[in-house]
């Protein structure tokens, strides 16, 4: 079990690194700071100044050298921006992006399961069948033009809740909402799929000879079997919410890693843009982790 | 009149389809009394499976419909209880045990918690429940019953898995236990095992068994009586004895002398030098030897029958032959040239000579080709067998030969049965016009009257066109009938190798020995002096 983590760490390394090198070569091709920072009535001594300040006038393999240097110390730089360390100005906006994901996707979770299960069981039913078109209403609708119809009706016409920004817990309402309904889409699919093969599965024929009730045979017995495919689907559901859902979070004006990255990379704040890809590639590395232990959790015929 | 423990009265089971009703059962009956074993014998889409399906409420209605009929336990209709009543039922008066040990217990759970459940379902308290999973798991006879129950179903062999199934069934001592196939996937070795055992349980709680097979010698062994089905219907009826001896309807006729080992043995009569002739072959998985140095010779027009348990090394072999897979050691020489090192170009022009059948022709023929398209593949890959224009004469001269109809040519896999869909791939393996086939397991998942037909085609097809076959298979009793020599195999070596008269006569190795000790034969008489013998011989 230790190998495999020690296996999969050193992985993700190599990929890490490999990111490292993109992003930063790519953010330096979209132009230069200091034209940017600068008033436009800024002479070129002091562009020259700001340069030399930030180190933007090496070339540029010893700034991606002194990069890595200060990465492997730990220091990932001050933001341009804000005179702060970039890694602070991250964690501080991953925090809410973490709470977010973490709200929105237990939500989904429970319900895509307890719905999905439901729906397998009388496949054709009633309830199946509005489900379905439910979950398929959720898995196509645009996030965008939901975000702002809801901010219509629920903010405006009703004025039961605020707009945007953060402060209440009203204010996580609306984009918890929104969040929650592709994903949940998605996975009530996957489990209804699942489940059906579960439910058909010889094992739980075994269960009905027993005698045992259908509340155990749909929740212990097939529920179990079928979390597989429908972890997989909620690790890639919730590494998309990870990296920020930067079009909800920028509509919701919700301070978020999301709309920190994009803020930043207009305004060419390359430290924190690189920050912000680090620390969610990490939280990924870990989320991806977390699974594959559930796989072994769930399924005793896994062992790493 | 005292009630019989289970009489099942005019029932008929109908499943609507989106091709139409399939009448799966027709008004059926047979009765079963306490300590008494019934068999149900039947083929595959006989219905036999459906009726005790129905009686335990394991039938999904919809699509499926009991139309008509009555399921008496102890002289109560179980049709007419609620579902709550019939959950009551599973497991407490009826339990039941399915072919396939390992997907029928759930491979999350330990077949500790599994045991433990069947008890706590019908209100057993959890420690009364551990302590009732160990005394049965002893008497079982599993290795280590403590540890047992903490492993998973995957930890165990198919023979043990059918002991925890049996072990699970026999929890709530039922009345009346179903079986159904229960030793089909099992080696018939472990078969003899598992059987037994069922008949020891029974003496002791004198529960009826239903046992539904298509396996005449499990009938021979186990039953007293014995009800046949074909399409639905119940065709005939009575001991085991009168039926065998004195079958009245057709098809049980049919299903009699369909049933293999009684015919003449071969007398080897191939001469000239071998085709092939392996030497030591050997092939490791990881640390695992599954083959330790196997060598034999092959004559054009010779079969030589490969067989042993699982795990023998058998299919392995084939694959090695077939350079499917790599051997690790040892020389194949086929006509001279080392197989196991031949050059990719020489390995092309091989594969027209060596063809493979295999066992599931369901998987092995793709199901978006027509029949036409799947022989003539062959001369597409190559094409200097056969010009064009003259494939479509030839496909049909195959289907011919096979005992299909050229009309079959535009059909696909699916619009046939298992037997014809295992001829197709008999003609497909043709059109190479190769002089090795390997059969792997090739006629194992037939029904014995198909078996019998898709033999008999092989045979004629050695004897007419020379063909060598390799035959690897686990049933004793189909390689008397169809191979010259026998080798038989027992964890990666051969242990004996003879012509079959040699070795089904006179077998010289106690492994040999006990495998035919093991295999049932369909007459009821045979099998109780072989019984009787080997008691005698255990005491």
């Amino acid at each position: 079990m230790l190998r495999f983590i020690r296996k999969r760490a050193l992985a993700s390394l190599i990929s890490l690194i490999g990111l490292l090198v993109m992003v930063f070569f790519l953010s330096r091709l979209t132009g230069d700071p200091a034209s940017l920072f600068l008033p436009v009535e800024a002479s070129a001594e002091m562009k020259a100044e700001f340069r030399a300040l930030h180190g933007l006038d090496q070339p540029l393999l010893v700034q991606f050298g002194q990069y890595v240097g200060d990465v492997v110390t730990g220091d990932l730089g001050e933001s341009l921006r804000k005179a702060r360390p970039a890694l602070d100005v991250v964690l501080e906006a991953f925090t809410w992006t973490l709470w977010l994901a973490v709200i929105t996707m237990t939500l989904v979770t429970v319900c895509a399961i307890v719905v999905g299960s439901l729906a397998a069981f009388r496949t054709g039913g009633f309830f199946d069948r509005f489900s379905s078109m439910l979950s398929l209403i959720g898995a196509s609708v645009p996030d965008f033009w939901l975000a702002i119809v809801a901010i219509v009706i629920f903010a405006i016409q009703l004025s039961w809740l605020p707009t945007s920004g953060t402060g209440t817990l009203a204010h996580w309402i609306l984009p918890i909402c929104v969040l929650f309904v592709r994903p949940f889409g998605i996975i009530v699919q996957v489990v209804r799929g699942s489940m059906i093969s579960a439910l058909s599965s010889a094992y739980v024929k075994t269960a009905r000879a027993k005698g045992v009730k259908s509340g155990p045979i749909i929740f212990v017995h097939a529920l179990r079997n079928a979390m597989l495919p429908v972890i997989t689907v909620i690790g890639d559901q919730a590494a998309s919410l990870l990296n920020g859902a930067v079009i909800i979070e920028t509509i919701f004006g919700f301070p978020g890693v999301g709309k920190l990255m994009i803020d930043s990379i207009l305004q060419r704040d390359f430290n924190v843009v690189l920050a912000a890809i680090l620390v969610t590639a990490f939280a990924i590395f870990l989320m991806n982790l977390v699974i594959d232990l559930a796989y072994a959790l769930l399924d005793p015929r896994i062992r790493y | 009149m005292a009630d019989h423990l289970l009489e099942v009265r005019n029932l008929s089971v109908d499943f609507h389809t989106a091709s139409g009703v399939v009448h799966a059962v027709r008004n059926i009956s047979y009765h079963l009394d306490r300590g008494e074993t019934l068999a149900i014998l039947g083929e595959s889409g006989s219905g036999k499976s459906v009726s005790s399906a129905a009686i335990m409420n394991l039938i999904d209605m919809p699509p499926g419909k009991i139309s008509s009929g009555e399921i008496l336990l102890d002289g109560k209709d179980l049709l007419t209880m609620n579902g709550e009543q019939r959950r009551e039922v599973n497991g407490r008066r009826i339990a039941m045990i399915f072919q396939d040990p390992l997907s029928h217990l759930n491979p999350v759970y330990t077949v500790g918690w599994q045991m433990r459940e069947a008890l706590k379902t019908h209100g057993i308290g959890n420690t009364q429940a551990q302590a009732e999973a160990l005394r049965l798991f002893k008497r079982v006879a599993l290795p280590d019953p403590e540890r047992a129950l903490d492993k998973y179903p995957h930890e165990f062999s198919g023979g043990q898995r059918q002991r925890v199934m049996i072990a699970m069934a026999l929890a709530l001592k039922p009345d009346l236990l179903i079986a159904d196939e229960p030793t089909t996937a099992l080696d018939v070795t472990v078969q003899a095992e598992v059987l037994n055992l069922l008949k020891e349980l029974q003496r002791e709680t004198g529960m009826g068994v239903l046992i539904i097979t298509h396996d005449l010698g499990v009938v021979s062994e186990v039953a007293d009586r014995v009800v046949v089905m074909e399409k639905g219907q119940l065709v005939e009826s009575g001991t085991v004895r009168e039926v065998y001896h004195n079958p009245q309807h057709a098809y049980t006729k049919k299903l009699i002398a369909a049933a293999p080992g009684k015919g003449e043995m071969h007398e080897p009569e191939a001469s000239g030098d071998a085709i092939l002739s392996v030497k030591d072959a050997r092939k490791f998985y990881g640390g695992f030897e599954a083959l330790k140095g196997v060598s034999f010779d092959l004559k054009a027009g010779e079969t030589v029958a490969v067989v042993g348990e699982s795990g023998s090394g058998k299919s392995t072999l084939a694959r090695i032959l077939l350079r499917l897979e790599e051997a690790d050691g040892g020389t194949a020489k086929w006509k001279g040239k080392d197989l196991f090192t031949m050059s990719p170009g020489d390995l092309f022009k091989l594969r027209r000579d060596l063809q493979m059948v295999f066992q599931d022709p369901t998987q092995s023929l793709n199901p978006r080709m027509t029949v036409y398209q799947l022989i003539s593949e062959a001369w597409v890959i190559h094409p200097e067998i056969l010009p064009k224009a003259k494939w479509r004469e030839r496909v049909a001269e195959l289907l011919g030969q096979v005992g299909l109809s050229s009309e079959h040519m535009g059909r696909y896999p699916h619009q046939f049965s298992g037997g014809q869909r295992q001829r197709i791939a008999i003609a497909r393996a043709l059109a190479l016009e190769p002089q090795l086939i390997v059969c792997d397991e090739a006629v194992s998942a037939l029904d014995v009257s198909v078996q019998a037909q898709v033999i008999t085609l092989l045979d004629k097809l050695r004897k007419e066109m020379g063909i060598a076959f390799i035959f690897i298979a686990h049933d004793l009793p189909l390689v008397r009938d169809f191979a010259d020599y026998v080798m038989v195999m027992q964890k990666g070596e051969v242990v004996e190798f003879g012509t079959v008269a040699q070795v089904f006569d006179n077998p010289q190795k106690p492994y040999t020995q006990a495998l035919l000790a093991a295999s049932l034969d369909p007459d009821p008489d045979v099998q109780a002096a072989n019984r009787y013998a080997r008691l005698a011989a255990a005491s």
